[in-house]
């Protein structure tokens, strides 16, 4: 009798999926619990102190790539966000330049010239096979090839091009160049809710106005009318090649160029598929149903069938945004100073805190991942067909 | 079901191949091949050829530990490390010892439980700039782009170093030496810095050695030797004095070429170090001919010096601070007694 | 056939075909001279730099190449074409490593052996699937056996595997060992038992929200420290540990698509038959479920695949790890164009392959309409 109550209480759905859970509970808090103790015991072993601690001490070593201040008395917190700042640099331009190439490319994959389609197919399909790190590494020696510092090639005047990277003046910012920045963000103020009352009267009245034109004119000229009308408080740096180095100006580094190229053609050739079928599945008859309603070409473009592709393309995209900033991680191979070459690395290398300074990095990964899908999947949701579940 | 369950089961047993380190020497008797820790390609120190057979310095200590153990320099194995993994894996037991230009420090020794047995190279922090550039003076690089091959000493002193005079610089980071390389002769920085040694390994892969010069400035002192993991004091002495015996056949003249003939000397010190004479093979644990093994098989100190990266070698480096005491350096063994 | 080409009605078409896919407007021709101009500039050019005009064995002067100094290009300015003898006189390093050249005919039966382990994973329809099933799990343990070695064989150590051959055991035994457990996963994310639910899911976001080098360093550097004493694993292997981490969770991904797309009708209907869950997952769901995510499989097979390279930056001797230790030879430096070129076809060869076959399978599918 025992034994048939017990199998029946095995077979019982509800209890045996609690048992179930409460196994898989006991044997990850097991795993868990047993990892921790080895773990400690390895460390107080080695001689490793556990803890934070290292953060406040000071880093000691130089980057040369800061958006923010850092001397190499600076600690090694500051050293995580110079790391941090060069990463998101990396991620950002770099999506940027992914887009740019993948709506290029995925467009002329849809061209009705053959010859141009297929071009851009093999330049796809020669791209994305090939490993980033491989990419990466080749940009670089590339870059490393164009003329040394004292052979640099001047263009357009001012700048230079070599090895070391592209050299150009910098802006000297003066007194009065703040009014300058207040006008540029009153017109951009101006554009967007102009923009919002157009639409409003086109809704009410039908009338359409130029809003194109009116604000991209109030965008650029009201700020240089302002920018002349104070003299022009602004200087140019030049750099000038003294000693080692040009001294003065702003310099693009090759190592970040090579990131950039690397990550942007990678990327952009995947971005280029999902750009293409996102606007194949936009159905023909749509845009021949638009066509007929005497819709213009780019109209047809842009009110029928890119809002409908960008449903189709933003989650993929979306993803590739993510594998593009995980990808930024390889500048380590090159000496491109993120988050896991100088912090991760250098960092770990002189404190031995692996892993304190590891998880740091994986749950700085992990925080942009997870910011990032969330605004994705809000963004999603709001161009989601309304209405549609 | 049943497969996966197996299959995990079959891959714990076949990932997780056991061996204990309390006491490494039976460990690597019973396994019959020492596992040696080394560089992933430092031309002079340890790097494989063209046949993959690794050669250098430091590999010439693990064959000299192998010879002393089985008397065959052959019964070991290269295990490459990067600079960030090397003591990780020595401390978990996946090396039997480390031999890879690692420097000697505090810290190293006393927190994190390593044990160097000695040294076998003295070296230094120093510049290499093509000669091009004109440059006769460390003091003279305000303003230069500087390669550095990150180690976990190099960029600090580095900093210490420009801090101190009041100069200028831009970092170029890079991990292995090959990128260094290819940073450096396309002209991406004007200098190289590592341990001396490294740049002669460096200067030496290059085209024209001469186009290159290594500054006379050292910013630090970098004594490099092969470590064990703290607390097996046993295995400690075997890594040293197979290391020692490297050194002493040099100091008493005794190569691989003559150490047959010194198998009849009248001298008892030698006599002692072929293990002619004594027991201290057995007191170490090894055979009784260790020395003369090492000796027949590796060569002594100076031997393999001259063969890796002495004068007559691509690196040319002169003995200098690394040639016997008697003739004004620096190494220097106990008696062997 | 030549004739047929010829014929009259057939060059009308061509022509029709020409003007609408190449002259359709003014526009259209414009770009057509472009690629035309552009294609013949590039494709004489790499040819010749290719192939053409390319040292092998010999060079331009008939001397057998043994180091760079014998390339023609080295030797004469006006030559200009690769210099291939640096990937000939290392070729067995870059195929094996430092595999020991009397037992290379291990690796090569476990080359010749992958296919075969791979057509259940990728095709759905193969003759002895059963057979061939069992033989891919436990392809992983011949395949360790005959390279690793043990009894019968000797042993040689994974700090001697290098090359390809390092590349295609990340890949293909990450795969293999990873193809279980993204199931377990897939199926995990999709439970109703919220402890097995949020296991899986975080699992699966942690791997996926964060970069494969850092998980290698995570392999490489804490794995040591998390492990009791005695218990030690090589650095390759700890590199596969961190393979399959991150080759399970996208693969879980994939095949979770393919569960997604399975009605649940059919799980209820096989429970109200009296199957069990493992019952009917295991006969009824699974199957069509994976037959649907083969090509997303076979897509994060083509990632994982190519994310093998970054194993370089622990110190492993990969495909691109070989090449970039074979540039720092002092006798071959500087060829760094041959040797990427080199890698990168390779590369391209596996997973343009893999990728063509994923898009078949995918139009099958849909033809098939079998869902």
């Amino acid at each position: 009798m025992n034994g048939l109550t017990l199998r029946n209480i095995f077979f019982d759905e509800k209890i045996r999926s609690i048992l179930i859970q409460a196994f898989v509970v006991g044997l990850i808090g097991v795993g868990i619990y047993s990892l921790i103790q080895t773990t400690s015991y390895n460390l107080d072993k080695r001689g490793i102190d556990t803890g934070f601690e290292f953060l406040k001490n000071p880093a000691g070593y130089d980057i040369s790539l800061t958006l923010i201040p850092y001397t190499n008395t600076d600690t090694h917190l500051q050293a995580y966000f110079v790391g941090l700042i060069n990463t998101l640099l990396i991620a950002v331009t770099g999506c940027f330049v992914a887009t740019i190439i993948g709506f290029t490319i995925g467009i002329i994959r849809l061209s009705t010239n053959w010859l141009f389609r297929n071009f851009a197919y093999a330049y796809v399909e020669a791209t994305r096979n090939v490993p980033i790190l491989l990419h990466i590494i080749f940009w670089y020696t590339v870059l490393l090839e164009l003329p040394k510092i004292k052979e640099a090639a001047n263009f357009l005047k001012f700048f230079f091009l070599s090895n070391r990277g592209v050299y150009s003046p910098a802006l000297i910012l003066q007194d009065g160049m703040g009014i300058v920045f207040i006008f540029i963000i009153f017109s951009i103020v101006f554009a967007i809710i102009f923009n919002i009352w157009a639409k409003k009267k086109q809704e009410s009245t039908g009338v359409q106005l130029p809003v194109f034109l009116i604000n991209s004119g109030v965008i650029i000229f009201l700020p240089i009318i302002v920018f002349i009308a104070l003299g022009m408080p602004l200087l140019w740096d030049h750099p000038v090649l003294k000693g080692f180095n040009f001294k003065g100006g702003m310099v693009i580094r090759p190592e970040f160029v090579a990131m950039l190229l690397g990550l942007g053609i990678y990327t952009g050739s995947y971005i280029a598929e999902i750009v293409r079928s996102g606007i194949i599945s936009v159905s023909k008859g749509q845009r021949e149903a638009a066509s007929a309603l005497g819709l213009k070409k780019n109209i047809v473009m842009k009110l029928v069938i890119i809002p409908q592709a960008l449903r189709v393309i933003i989650p993929p995209l979306t993803n590739q945004y993510l594998n593009l900033t995980k990808n930024s991680s390889l500048g380590i191979a090159i000496g491109y100073a993120d988050l896991v070459h100088g912090f991760g690395g250098i960092s770990l290398n002189i404190t031995g805190q692996a892993i304190e300074i590891m998880a740091m990095v994986m749950a700085t990964y992990l925080t942009i991942s997870l910011t990032i899908s969330l605004f994705m999947n809000l963004y999603n949701k709001s161009v989601q067909f309304k209405g549609n579940t | 079901m049943k497969y996966i369950k197996s299959l995990m089961v079959a891959l714990t047993v076949v990932l997780f191949t056991s061996a204990s380190f309390a006491d490494t020497l039976n460990d690597v008797k019973a396994r019959g091949m020492l596992k040696c820790g080394s560089n992933t390609g430092l031309v002079g120190f340890a790097a494989p050829d063209d046949a993959g057979v690794w050669k250098g310095v430091d590999v010439d200590v693990c064959r000299a530990v192998a010879a002393a153990v089985f008397g065959d320099a052959n019964a070991m194995e290269v295990v490459p490390t990067t600079s960030k993994a090397r003591f990780t894996v020595l401390q978990s037991g996946e090396i039997d010892m480390l031999a890879r230009n690692t420097t000697w420090t505090f810290s190293r020794d006393v927190d994190l439980g390593l044990e160097f047995v000695g040294v076998n190279y003295y070296d230094g922090q120093g510049f290499l700039v093509p000669a091009s550039l004109g440059v006769s003076s460390a003091l003279d690089l305000d303003g230069a782009s500087v390669c550095i091959q990150v180690g976990t000493t190099t960029e600090l002193n580095l900093a210490d170093f420009f801090r101190m005079h009041k100069m200028e610089y831009e970092s170029i980071p890079v991990e292995t030496n090959d990128e260094a390389d290819a940073a450096f002769l396309a002209g991406r920085c004007d200098v190289y810095t590592t341990d001396q040694s490294g740049l002669y390994a460096q200067r030496s892969t290059y085209p024209n050695p001469d186009d290159w010069v290594v500054l006379p400035e050292i910013i630090s002192k970098e004594p490099l030797g092969p470590s064990v993991r703290h607390g097996d004091s046993k295995w400690a002495d075997v890594v040293r004095w197979s290391l020692n015996t490297m050194i002493i056949a040099e100091e008493m003249g005794i190569t691989s070429a003559n150490v047959d003939s010194h198998l009849s000397s009248d001298n008892p010190s030698i006599l002692r170090l072929l293990g002619k004479e004594g027991a201290y093979g057995a007191m170490l644990g090894v055979n009784n001919d260790f020395g003369y093994q090492i000796i027949k098989q590796v060569g002594n100190y100076g031997e393999s010096f001259e063969r890796n990266i002495g004068l007559s070698t691509p690196m040319a480096i002169a003995r200098g601070v690394n040639s016997m005491w008697t003739k004004g350096g620096l190494i220097y063994a106990p008696p062997f007694r | 056939m030549l004739m047929r080409l010829l014929n009259v009605s057939n060059f009308s078409v061509a022509k029709k075909w020409v003007h609408k896919n190449l002259f359709s407007s003014w526009a259209s021709a414009l770009i057509t001279i472009f690629c035309f101009y552009i294609i013949l500039k590039i494709i004489p050019a790499g040819l010749d730099w290719l192939l053409f005009s390319a040292d092998f064995v010999y060079n331009f002067r008939g001397e057998q190449i043994i180091d760079r100094t014998f390339c023609s290009k080295v030797i004469e300015p006006g030559q200009h074409g690769a210099c291939w003898a640096i990937i000939i006189v290392r070729w067995n390093q870059f195929m094996y490593g430092f595999y020991p050249v009397e037992e290379i005919w291990r690796v090569n039966i476990v080359f010749a052996l992958t296919p075969f382990a791979l057509l259940p994973l990728f095709f759905d329809k193969v003759i002895f699937k059963k057979q061939l099933i069992y033989f891919t799990f436990i392809f992983p343990f011949i395949a360790y056996y005959l390279l690793y070695g043990g009894p019968g064989l000797t042993e040689i150590s994974t700090s001697k595997w290098g090359g390809l051959l390092v590349t295609l055991f990340l890949g293909v035994t990450g795969i293999i060992i990873a193809f279980p457990f993204s199931i377990l996963l897939a199926l995990g994310r999709r439970s109703k038992m919220p402890v097995i639910k949020s296991v899986s899911v975080i699992f699966i976001e942690c791997i996926r929200g964060v970069p494969l080098i850092t998980i290698l360093f995570f392999g490489n550097i804490m794995l040591p420290l998390f492990l009791p004493d005695g218990v030690n694993v090589d650095n390759l292997l700890r590199g596969l540990v961190a393979m399959t981490f991150f080759a399970a969770a996208y693969m879980a991904e994939a095949i979770r698509g393919g569960l997604q797309a399975i009605p649940n009708g059919q799980l209820e209907a096989a429970r109200a038959l009296g199957l069990s869950y493992w019952q009917s997952t295991i006969q009824i769901v699974l199957p069509q479920a994976l037959r649907i995510s083969i090509p997303a499989i076979v897509n994060s097979a083509i990632g994982v695949l190519k994310d093998t390279s970054l194993v370089l930056i622990v110190g492993l001797f990969d495909l691109l790890g070989i090449g970039r230790a074979a540039l720092a030879d002092m006798n071959w430096m500087k060829l760094s164009h041959e040797v990427y070129a080199f890698v990168a076809i390779i590369f391209f060869i596996l997973c343009f392959s893999m990728s063509r076959y994923s898009l078949y399978l995918e139009k099958k599918l849909k033809t098939d309409n079998s869902i």
